[in-house]
């Protein structure tokens, strides 16, 4: 039996013997895939091709095409930035890009909120503790398209169960216009993101509640500290890194959102719940400008790229400390 | 003692329950009307003998239309079949990319690493206009291929970024043990470590799974015939004929279509929640 000694690892070339079994390819391959460099090289490459194929490439087009008059069946020609003053000066986008806005800004500091103070419940002991944890994330699992269409029927203009429920405990005399309404039709999609949303807060936040020590806790209350300021000067601090990834997390989804509002409102009524990405589906997919429709998905660029920087500092300084 | 009770009362158990209750009752309510005849389901809502909550006649009749009047089946398998093949490939890839960078030194690796990061945050409908025209010139409009090629774009990223953090957790000694006995690096790479992370990968696999299940832009833009479509594609296109929402039917398609992924989930709780706390560790 013959043997191979390599080198501990770093090492590029190990002292190669022989090896068991040996064919004619067997040791040039062997001692290829012994080199880190090479054995990186080789491990990437699927990811790197499919990445480069269906996100760069698709990327730089996406650039191309926004700055060209291209829609379907017409190649299109150079036409600078048209496209993306056109966009601008459209009040239906006006309208899009600041619902954008308005929609993640609360909806990010509901599902926080929400999800903390859900974090904080599930945190304690009690009975049935599992299934509760457990079910809390169904709103996550479950398909969005799915859920989001059981919120449209309990949104339902003539029989929305809401409507009936308010009624029946004296809330409302006539019925609330869910959906048949822009700005109801905008908090009832920041209330069906929420709901969906606030289950990913609560649970990762709960893993983070359970790093922190309870000798934390009784060491504060010793020293007389009461409920909130034990939340705000022990557990908010330690929780803080986790709280800024899940939130920078959610503001991409919620910024980028398209599901949820082509089921619950499709934009309507009247153009006036559209985001960014749904009025970029309308104009790009549905009416066929492509030139167009490309123009406004990239008007989402700058934030999520301001986004990813402050992130991307942020994990920097957190390696760096 | 009594001042405990209530505040206990005030502080958890009345907040807990009406999270509970504002979780699952879209979920309850999905259910109820699925099994409510349409007699029931539009009836007015100040209607005298209205019992919006239960129903004394359940049935199973939208079930039944959905399975046999439509090919709701159909995209059940589509899906089906579309979340397994490209959470493969994504496995496949994530698997030896993250062990790159996991665990080998070499130039550019950190580069790599955050570009792959970058590639994470990169939301979907950024990219679906210019990927579909891509998908148009490489003849995949409306086949799995269109979905089983793309969403690995935002699979990968994620299962590497999982794993990577996994593989770096493997002490560096036990793959030197391995080569001191003979093994090649590649050898050790499969044998040794591969088999260790296979709770990481048991929590990337399902989390993938259950991400390709529920996507919907790119399989909203990519396919067209009612047959190749996926369920939630299916469902919102598929099942409202003109400008008629048939609830019973939609709600039962909406349960349905939900029940594989809770059932994947209902089993692998434990790894599902380490891949999604660790997708944001980052």
């Amino acid at each position: 039996m013959k043997k191979s000694i390599a080198g501990g690892s770093g090492s590029a070339t190990g002292l190669e013997v022989a090896l068991p079994r040996s064919g004619a390819i067997q040791p040039v391959l062997t001692r290829f895939l012994e080199n880190e460099g090479l054995l990186a090289a080789l491990l990437l490459a699927p990811t790197i091709s499919l990445l480069g194929v269906f996100i760069a490439y698709p990327f730089v087009m996406g650039v191309w095409l926004s700055l060209s008059s291209t829609s379907v069946g017409n190649p299109g020609v150079f036409v600078g930035v048209k496209n993306f003053v056109k966009a601008w000066n459209d009040s239906i986008f006006q309208t899009a890009f600041q619902n954008t806005f308005y929609y993640t800004f609360w909806a990010t500091i509901l599902k926080l909120a929400l999800g903390m103070w859900l974090a904080l419940l599930l945190n304690r002991h009690f009975r049935g503790k599992r299934i509760v944890r457990a079910s809390m994330l169904l709103p996550f699992i479950v398909p969005t398209v799915l859920s989001t269409f059981a919120w449209r029927w309990m949104f339902d203009p003539t029989f929305s169960v809401l409507n009936w429920l308010l009624y029946q405990t004296g809330f409302i005399t006539t019925k609330l216009p869910f959906l048949s309404d822009g700005t109801y039709g905008m908090w009832c999609a920041i209330t069906v993101n929420t709901w969906r949303g606030m289950p990913f807060f609560a649970i990762t936040l709960l893993a983070g509640l359970q790093t922190i020590s309870p000798d934390l806790h009784e060491a504060a209350s010793l020293d007389g500290a009461n409920g909130w300021q034990r939340f705000w000067r022990v557990t908010w601090p330690l929780l803080k890194p986790v709280t800024l990834v899940v939130v920078v997390f959610s503001i991409i989804q919620t910024f980028s959102d398209f599901q949820l509002i082509y089921v619950l409102t499709g934009g309507g009524p009247a153009n006036s719940t559209h985001l960014v990405a749904t009025y970029a589906y309308q104009i790009g997919v549905a009416t066929g400008l492509l030139g167009e429709g490309a123009a406004i998905s990239l008007f989402m660029l700058p934030v999520l790229f301001i986004v990813v920087w402050a992130q991307l500092r942020y994990l920097r300084r957190l390696e760096g400390a | 003692m009594i001042e405990q009770r209530w505040k206990k009362w005030v502080y958890f158990y009345i907040p807990l329950t009406l999270f509970i209750i504002g979780t699952l009752f879209p979920f309850y309510w999905m259910f109820i009307t699925a099994v409510r005849p349409d007699v029931e389901l539009y009836r007015s809502w100040r209607a005298v003998n209205n019992t919006p909550f239960w129903t004394l006649n359940p049935t199973l009749e939208h079930f039944r239309d959905l399975m046999a009047k439509t090919t709701f089946p159909r995209w059940l398998w589509n899906t089906f079949f579309i979340a397994c093949a490209s959470t493969a490939i994504s496995l496949f890839c994530g698997l030896l990319s993250g062990y790159a960078l996991g665990r080998l030194r070499f130039p550019m690796a950190g580069t790599l690493g955050t570009a792959i990061f970058v590639t994470y945050l990169v939301p979907p409908t950024l990219l679906f206009i210019p990927l579909a025209n891509i998908i148009r010139t490489f003849q995949l409009g409306d086949t799995p291929w269109a979905l089983i090629l793309t969403y690995p774009t935002f699979l990968i990223p994620f299962c590497t970024w999982l794993l990577m953090g996994y593989f770096k957790t493997i002490p560096k000694e036990l793959e030197e043990c391995a080569r001191i006995d003979g093994a090649t690096r590649f050898g050790a790479m499969v044998r040794i470590i591969f088999p260790i992370a296979i709770p990481g990968i048991l929590s990337a696999g399902i989390f993938a799974f259950t991400l390709s299940w529920n996507e919907f832009i790119y399989a909203l833009v990519f396919l067209s015939s009612p047959e190749r479509k996926t369920v939630p594609v299916g469902v919102v296109s598929e099942l409202i004929r003109g400008d008629i929402y048939f609830w019973g039917q939609l709600m039962a398609g909406a349960l349905l279509g939900s029940i594989p992924v809770a059932l994947v989930y209902s089993f692998f709780v434990e790894y599902y929640v380490t891949g999604l706390t660790g997708s944001v560790k980052g």
